[in-house]
């Protein structure tokens, strides 16, 4: 847990930030956004010390960073930067391994843990291990200063508009990675950016900073829904076309997603697994005859089972939740909120299978339909 | 100290720069124009001024004697590299955008570089060249050796009688020389670059 | 007279020559390389001098290195020291000049990148601040070794030996064979040094930092 308290910061006469106040819980993505010059960035820093606060304190779980030695403070907190730096005379292991060298690790658990963080992101060791930074592309080297942050297994990532230097297509695909990665690791990530579509696609929830103030702390759907300040509403609606509340009318048919894999209770493993394959998706819905809901599978499931001769049926999980399709999209919402399952399957009134409704696709179209079409939706 | 050791100085300086202006800036188009003969052109500048100073002025008595016609050829051969270097790095930078242009409105090979490519480049051959002159400045002081005279035969002879004065004097003089040198043509440059 | 001649009736003078001037160079080149090292490092850790000290360091390589020498000659007298004394502090200024320059120049990402892995001060400076400005601090060794090659010949005019003594002789009695048997050995060991400490450059470079960054 971090937890910024009365944190000021003036630089000459000017203060950049205001007396800061902020809790952030263990495995939460946390985001600071806003416009430059707002006091983000600096706010970052101050945690792991890089720059120093004025007045008031963080403690990372109860104890004040301004008590700590400031290598060690840093060499316990992941960082990554929006120039990457990875360091262009030590090669991508040795750049990986540049913390846990400094906490003196030993030779073996170092090189497993290369092994280890290179599959993690699908970069096969022989050929990128031993490959300088230079001769890879800008966001494989992102990638790589990612796990260089990763790497000494800190439980807090700090990241610096850690994508801001990339191309679109390629700022996307690490937008989801990090998004997998964190759920997988269940790190505490604190990320710096002035982009709201990637504010919105990767926030638990979104601290909105204004001239070195905290303007609105929210969950993504609740800052769109209410936004706390003009300046909020403004700097969310760069590209907008019309505003208000439409998304209160807003029912499950409207923001659901039917691009969905159906299969039947009988179906073998091994021809679910081809499916999903053809559909390019690791996860699909079994249903009955009927279509009538019967529980999900997800590739993972499949594999995690070995042999591949068992169905549907034995294989799949019933523990999801099901909403009607002429619910409200607020109740879904609330329900993804509180549960925080990972979804909800759309049942039509007589029962069938309709659909499906995710968090950030329940964020994204809601977005779309207060501010019409943004670039980033699916 | 006398005057005539600082006109003779200049003198030598202001010659050798002429030519290295001028051979350095057809070496460099060349270079830049011909692409079998590039690596030589470099590589030959680039080695003559690994040779120490005094070794090529004496080898260039053998044929001039102990003339300042030595000490120029001596010091044109060392301060070539810079204007070298310089020119064909400006002509090989100009924006790839501007010569295809060029190439488009029908313009021949000789025609780009003489209108559009030389213009475009000359901000850093000159400072090729305001390098070259500070250069040889100091490289003028090795004349007086082979018998060119200038500061060198200043600064020999009041080593030689032990007159500390004169010594400070003379250098104080070469060290303002290239100051003014090379503080006068950085503004022109600076001008040239605002263009 | 043949090269075989010259050999022949200068041999011994000619490898005495080459050794002493050798001295000299790795010498001047190996103190000037230790001073300009650690007050780069220094002067690189206030930045803000940088305004003040590149211009200065420009300043002073203006000074003809006869002078240095004719200074130390008419304090010291006529010793070697004098010599070893004058081009080390010729040699100081390129090494200097390009090790502070390549300091100061290491991109700001990768110095933040580096306090952010938490390393200290002294790890920054040693880990990613010298590798990363290697190429600038060997483009000024290798200057220097080669400036002090030319300047070590003026050594003979002060009597102190080295290959000046060919060049400086030859001149004065209108000795062709004496010039061009001290020039062409010079020359030669110029372009043998400065080629040697390319290669050295070459082996120590890390892939990562070699051609166009």
């Amino acid at each position: 847990m971090i937890t910024y308290k009365n944190v000021c910061k003036k630089y000459d006469d000017v203060t950049v930030v205001k007396n800061l106040n902020l809790t952030v819980h263990d495995g939460e993505f946390v985001v600071f956004v806003g416009p430059s010059g707002c006091g983000k960035t600096t706010s970052l820093k101050m945690i792991n010390r890089l720059i120093e606060m004025d007045e008031g304190t963080i403690y990372i779980d109860d104890q004040d960073v301004n008590k700590i030695d400031g290598d060690q403070l840093r060499r316990g907190i992941g960082y990554v930067i929006q120039q990457i730096g990875l360091f262009p005379n030590l090669t991508i292991k040795e750049n990986i391994l540049v913390v846990p060298r400094l906490l003196k690790w030993s030779e073996e658990k170092c090189e497993a843990r290369v092994h280890e963080l290179l599959e993690l992101v699908g970069m096969p060791y022989e050929e990128n291990a031993h490959k300088y930074p230079k001769e890879m592309s800008g966001g494989q080297q992102q990638r790589i200063g990612v796990l260089r942050a990763l790497a000494g297994e800190p439980p807090i990532i700090l990241m610096d508009e850690p994508f801001g230097a990339l191309d679109p297509v390629t700022r996307e695909n690490l937008q989801d990675e990090l998004k997998i990665l964190q759920k997988k690791l269940h790190k505490t990530i604190i990320f710096v950016t002035h982009d709201m579509d990637e504010a919105i696609k990767m926030a638990d929830r979104i601290a909105f900073m204004y001239d070195g103030k905290l303007l609105q702390v929210a969950s993504p759907e609740d800052m769109l829904r209410n936004p706390a300040d003009p300046i909020i509403k403004s700097f969310m609606s760069k590209h907008v076309s019309t505003l208000e509340n439409q998304s209160l009318d807003l029912k499950c048919k409207d923001v659901m997603s039917t691009d969905i894999l159906l299969i039947t209770e009988q179906k073998k493993a091994m021809e679910i697994m081809s499916l999903m394959k053809q559909k390019e998706m690791n996860w699909a819905i079994v249903v009955d005859e009927e279509k009538t809901f019967k529980g999900t599978i997800s590739l993972q499931n499949i594999k995690k089972q070995g042999e591949l001769t068992g169905v549907a049926q034995d294989l799949m999980d019933t523990k999801a939740e099901t909403i009607l399709l002429t619910a409200d999209a607020k109740e879904a919402f609330n329900r993804l909120m509180k549960s925080r399952a990972k979804f909800l399957v759309v049942v039509s009134e007589n029962g069938k299978t309709v659909g499906i409704i995710t968090k950030s696709i329940i964020t994204e179209k809601l977005a779309n339909v207060v501010w019409g079409d943004l670039d980033w939706v699916l | 100290m006398a005057m005539r050791f600082v006109v003779q100085h200049l003198y030598l300086v202001c010659m050798a720069c002429l030519f290295t202006a001028f051979f350095g800036l057809i070496l460099g188009a060349v270079a830049y124009m011909f692409k079998w003969i590039r690596s030589f052109i470099l590589g030959v500048v680039d080695v003559l001024q690994t040779i120490p100073v005094l070794a090529l002025l004496g080898v260039i008595m053998l044929f001039f004697g102990a003339s300042s016609t030595t000490v120029i050829i001596g010091i044109v051969l060392y301060s070539l590299l810079p204007v070298v270097r310089n020119t064909y790095t400006g002509l090989e930078t100009v924006d790839p955008g501007v010569k295809e242009a060029a190439q488009g409105m029908g313009m021949n090979r000789w025609q780009r570089l003489f209108k559009i490519e030389l213009p475009l480049a000359f901000p850093m051959v000159f400072t090729g060249i305001r390098i070259a002159v500070v250069t040889s400045i100091g490289i003028a002081v090795f004349g007086a050796v082979v018998g060119g005279g200038g500061l060198g035969s200043t600064i020999n002879r009041a080593i030689l009688i032990q007159d500390m004065d004169t010594l400070m004097k003379a250098t104080l003089m070469l060290m303002a020389m290239a100051m003014v040198f090379d503080f006068g043509m950085s503004i022109i440059e600076k001008r040239l670059q605002a263009r | 007279m043949g090269v075989v001649d010259f050999l022949n009736r200068y041999g011994d003078h000619l490898m005495r020559a080459i050794f002493v001037h050798l001295q000299y160079v790795f010498i001047s080149v190996g103190a000037g390389f230790i001073i300009a090292f650690i007050a780069a490092v220094l002067l690189s850790r206030v930045p803000r001098f940088s305004k003040v000290v590149i211009p200065v360091l420009g300043i002073f390589q203006t000074v003809p290195g006869l002078v240095f020498i004719g200074v130390l000659f008419i304090y010291l007298g006529m010793k070697p020291i004098t010599v070893i004394i004058a081009l080390s502090i010729y040699a100081i200024f390129p090494i200097l000049k390009n090790t502070y320059t390549g300091i100061i120049n290491v991109d700001d990402g990768l110095i933040e990148a580096a306090r952010g892995c938490g390393m200290s001060n002294f790890q920054i400076l040693y880990k990613i601040e010298i590798p990363n400005a290697m190429s600038s601090i060997f483009s000024g060794v290798r200057m220097s070794t080669i400036y002090t090659v030319s300047w070590a010949v003026l050594a003979a005019m002060i009597g102190l030996g080295g290959l000046g003594e060919f060049i400086y002789r030859g001149i004065e009695t209108n000795n062709n064979v004496l010039i061009i048997g001290g020039a062409v050995p010079a020359a030669i060991l110029a372009m043998t040094l400065g080629y040697g400490l390319d290669l050295i450059e070459k082996k120590v470079t890390p892939r990562g930092l070699k051609g166009g960054r």
